[in-house]
């Protein structure tokens, strides 16, 4: 009996063990402990998956949100004609060109007239962007009758500032530690404590394109190169995969070179992304001289990258469409082009937007190979075009990870925000299309 | 700008021109069929629409063709017309010197930054670039119009009741299907030979075997002759222990869950958990590889390292572990999806069979479903890892830059991915044994994802004919 109990020890369990009700129940009850341990182990590693997600996603949406809030600063702008260099009736020229950097200096200064040594002074400077001359520019650019007139203005706070008052910049360090002292921080709440301090919904990261500093950086630029480039690949793709999918689906003879090309679709599909940026580092722009950094040469390459994809389920949509459709269309005497193009492709159609849509969700997520045709520029320009140069957004949130500054932190989250709901938002759609267009045999 | 591009508007004004071309001959066409059939339409061979096709076929097609070799060629044509007018004041000249000549040449004629001062001579060459680019548009429009001028009154004149317009114009479509489905074969052509060619020239300088078993990678080369220290070692053995300690990682994190949660979905889930649990570990696919390195070197990184201090380990901050741990979650998904699909594809007579004879459920997984689906697992293995190898922006954002040759998974090692990026990232002369090294290392990726994904899909196809 002592030798039974012992795992393993079945097959050679001794004569007359099956009799023993004691014996066959234990056995019984160590077999369902194991189902049940398994069952555990299954479960417990779905969990992990989750957990993984859950994880992945509350770290960025932990660390994103305060991006889409941005902080201000009001000051009493005194518009002076002589602190900004303008004489009599100024022309646009001299609107553009004049002193705003003085002015906004000179705003400060009177903001806190007690503060008088340069040291201190140039500290003070530090509380609102460096990029509030041109927020000024733009005031008077406007609307120049407000030059000699005293106004509230709301301007954009620097980085620092904006960190302290979401509460990421920890108040209580040794001064040495901070970014902004004592005398800064102080400042900071006496202007908010008299409501000259607020934190509104920060528009400009959607429209602004990249900077260095933080706080005025925004995705603008990226998005549009990124639509630029998808534009491209969109273009590109659907027609050469569609008629590539119809070829080999409807009308290839099954011979060694119609069989070479499959293998070499499924071959491709599974190519690393960055190879491909070899590709177009070593075709479109060393051969072709097409200009680095364009939309136009990441929407070639990830068309290359993502035309097996679409190949791959257009096939798939074009399979489904049962032979009974065909075989009718030829019994009524349509020629086999008229077959596919009136009566099959339609059917598919579902099938192979759906395909197209998901295949353009993972080429806006693409990164690699983007970074190889010299698309990590940094660029302050927003492009009007395919041929301008540009960023794209995957690339972009590349870019700001590697920056050191804490401001670029949430927005390199907030970024990921941005290109995830993208991603969810077309892959929503593809899946609306199959579900209300799709057509069950 | 506007002067720099006569050129490329000549270029879209004969594009737009072909387009418009194409759809008046589409509806003249039709109209002339109709017109020729008079009150009898069954009197034509086709439908009028094909007659129109046909039209705007002869429109199109002819002065597409000219549009699209003046593309290719103008390049190499402008600049033998430019050197053979500058012939005198390049003789003797090295080669890359003519080619600094003729792109500042070419930039001043476009508006663009040079790089060297801007005398006479330059500035009438430039000049006479500028004019020949645009004689060349304008007549390279002219040829195109009359082309497309001459193929719309060609194939008007001919058509009647008895022309096959059908017949014609679906030929056409034939081929316009055969030269796509050509591309993907060209697009690999176009890999190999790219990656070939500079890879042959790398290892003209590097020889073949110090690249593969060289113990040392250090690709800084000297940019003057008098530097000291940087004479650039091309060992690529650190990169491949560094790639195979990630994936390996990877692997163990992947495998175990990514394979439980398959069975689990598979065998034990209630349809309702399946159908919620199952789209969100979808999403975890779907997740931009950059999203992922981006968690692994602000949030998986430092939590590493916190907790090696914590336990009084040295970790580096850009460990093997943090990246291979982050790769393993991205690649969960792509196991369980496909080990799942090869549990699903086990005919539920093995199934039943096992059950009938009294055997538990997880009896039934281990001694009868992974074995018959052992080839699709497998497969599906083989192909994360080539997956894994290839995997850039989680290793480039996580992993080091440093070649460590070491067994630590505390360390920072570096992958040829990451080494592909720092080599070809930022503006680097082509020609250097630095960037033709990224080129290798392309080479050695695609060579080796490629034989894992034909072995993966030939294990796969070979066991499966078993079930069916």
């Amino acid at each position: 009996m002592t030798d039974i109990a012992q795992p393993g020890a079945q097959p050679g369990a001794p004569a007359g063990a099956w009799q023993d009700a004691d014996w066959t129940e234990r056995r019984l009850r160590r077999r369902y402990r194991a189902e049940r341990r398994f069952k555990i182990y299954g479960l417990v590693a779905v969990c992990i998956a989750l957990a993984f997600l859950a994880i992945l996603i509350g770290s960025v949406v932990a660390t994103g949100y305060p991006a889409f809030v941005r902080t201000s600063v009001a000051l009493e702008v005194n518009f002076d004609p002589k602190v900004l260099g303008l004489g009599e009736a100024p022309t646009a020229d001299e609107l553009h060109g004049a002193e705003y950097p003085t002015l906004l200096r000179e705003t400060i200064f009177a903001t806190f007239p007690e503060v008088t040594t340069r040291k201190e002074r140039r500290k003070l400077l530090k509380l609102v962007s460096k990029d509030a001359r041109f927020e000024l520019r733009e005031l008077v650019l406007a609307d120049p009758s407000i030059i000699g007139t005293t106004r509230r203005v709301w301007l954009t706070a620097s980085s620092d500032v904006d960190m302290l008052i979401k509460g990421n910049a920890n108040r209580d360090a040794p001064e040495d530690e901070r970014r902004l002292d004592d005398r800064q921080i102080a400042w900071i709440d006496s202007l908010g404590a008299s409501g000259f301090v607020e934190t509104g919904f920060n528009g400009a990261f959607f429209t602004n394109a990249d900077s260095r500093e933080p706080e005025i950086a925004g995705i603008g630029g990226a998005i549009m190169g990124s639509f630029y480039m998808l534009l491209v690949t969109l273009v590109l793709t659907f027609p050469i995969g569609v008629t590539a999918a119809i070829y080999l689906e409807e009308f290839a003879p099954k011979n060694r070179i119609t069989d070479m090309i499959e293998v070499n679709i499924n071959n491709l599909a599974a190519v690393p992304s960055i190879v491909f940026g070899l590709l177009g580092l070593a075709v479109f722009i060393n051969l072709f001289h097409l200009p680095r950094s364009a939309p136009i040469v990441g929407g070639l390459t990830l068309t290359l990258m993502t035309l097996p994809t679409i190949i791959i389920a257009a096939r798939s949509a074009l399979k489904a469409v049962p032979p009974s459709i065909r075989e009718g269309a030829y019994g009524v005497g349509a020629s086999p082009i008229q077959v596919v193009f009136h009566h099959v492709l339609p059917l598919a159609m579902p099938g192979i937007l759906t395909g197209t849509i998901i295949g353009m969700a993972r080429a806006l997520g693409e990164t690699a190979p983007l970074l190889m045709i010299g698309m990590v520029a940094f660029i302050v320009d927003i492009p009007g075009g395919p041929f301008d140069p540009a960023t794209a957004l995957p690339v972009q949130i590349f870019l700001w990870a590697d920056s050191p500054e804490r401001g670029f932190v949430e927005k390199v989250s907030a970024a990921i925000l941005v290109l995830l709901a993208f991603l969810i938002a077309m892959n929503a759609v593809a899946i609306y299309l199959r579900r209300k267009f799709e057509v069950r045999f | 700008m506007p002067q720099g591009r006569p050129q490329g508007v000549q270029l879209t004004i004969l594009l737009i021109a072909i387009l418009a071309l194409a759809l008046i001959g589409l509806y003249f066409g039709r109209r002339r069929a109709l017109g020729t059939a008079g009150t009898n339409l069954s009197k034509l061979h086709s439908m009028p629409s094909y007659h129109g096709w046909y039209v705007a076929l002869w429109c199109g097609i002819p002065s597409g063709i000219v549009l699209v070799v003046w593309l290719v060629i103008q390049g190499p044509v402008l600049e033998a017309l430019l050197l053979s007018y500058l012939g005198p004041q390049v003789a003797g000249q090295s080669d890359a010197m003519i080619g600094l000549l003729l792109n500042d040449v070419r930039n001043l004629a476009s508006g663009d930054v040079v790089s060297r001062d801007v005398d006479p001579a330059l500035q009438a060459a430039a000049d006479r670039y500028a004019s020949m680019k645009s004689t060349a548009g304008a007549a390279v429009l002219a040829i195109g119009l009359a082309l497309g001028g001459a193929g719309f009154g060609w194939a008007w004149r001919r058509i009647s009741p008895g022309l096959r317009a059908r017949n014609k114009v679906e030929r056409v479509v034939n081929i316009v299907l055969i030269l796509s489905s050509c591309v993907a074969i060209v697009t690999t052509i176009g890999i190999v030979l790219s990656v070939l060619f500079e890879s042959i020239r790398f290892f003209s300088i590097i020889p073949f075997w110090d690249f593969l078993f060289g113990l040392k990678w250090s690709p800084q080369t000297a940019i003057r002759a008098d530097q000291v220290g940087s004479t650039g070692a091309f060992g690529a053995i650190p990169l491949f222990t560094g790639t195979l300690m990630i994936t390996l990682i990877a692997m163990l994190v992947a495998l175990p869950v990514g394979l439980f949660a398959a069975i689990y979905m598979a065998e034990f889930a209630s349809p309702r958990f399946r159908n919620v649990v199952k789209p969100i570990l979808e999403i975890l696919a779907g997740v931009p590889t950059v999203v992922y390195g981006f968690f692994a070197a602000l949030v998986v990184a430092p939590t590493i390292r916190g907790i090696g201090e914590s336990i009084g380990l040295d970790v580096a901050s850009e460990s093997a572990l943090a990246a291979g741990i982050v790769m393993g979650i991205m690649i969960i998904p792509f196991i369980s999806s496909l080990s799942d699909d090869a549990i699903v594809a086990v005919p539920n007579a093995l199934r039943e069979g096992s059950l009938a004879m009294g055997a538990t459920r997880s009896e039934t997984v281990v001694k009868v479903i992974l074995p018959a689906a052992l080839h699709g697992i497998v497969a599906a293995c083989l192909l994360a890892v080539s997956r894994a190898i290839g995997e850039t922006m989680i290793v480039v954002m996580a992993a080091g830059l440093a070649a460590n040759l070491t067994a630590n998974p505390l360390d920072a090692v570096t992958t040829v991915t990451v080494q592909i990026v720092t080599l070809l990232v930022g503006d680097q002369e082509f020609d250097s044994a630095k960037t033709l090294a990224a080129f290798a290392l392309g080479l050695m990726l695609f060579v080796v994802t490629l034989a894992l994904n034909v072995f993966a899909l030939h294990i796969a196809r070979k066991y499966r004919e078993q079930y069916d």
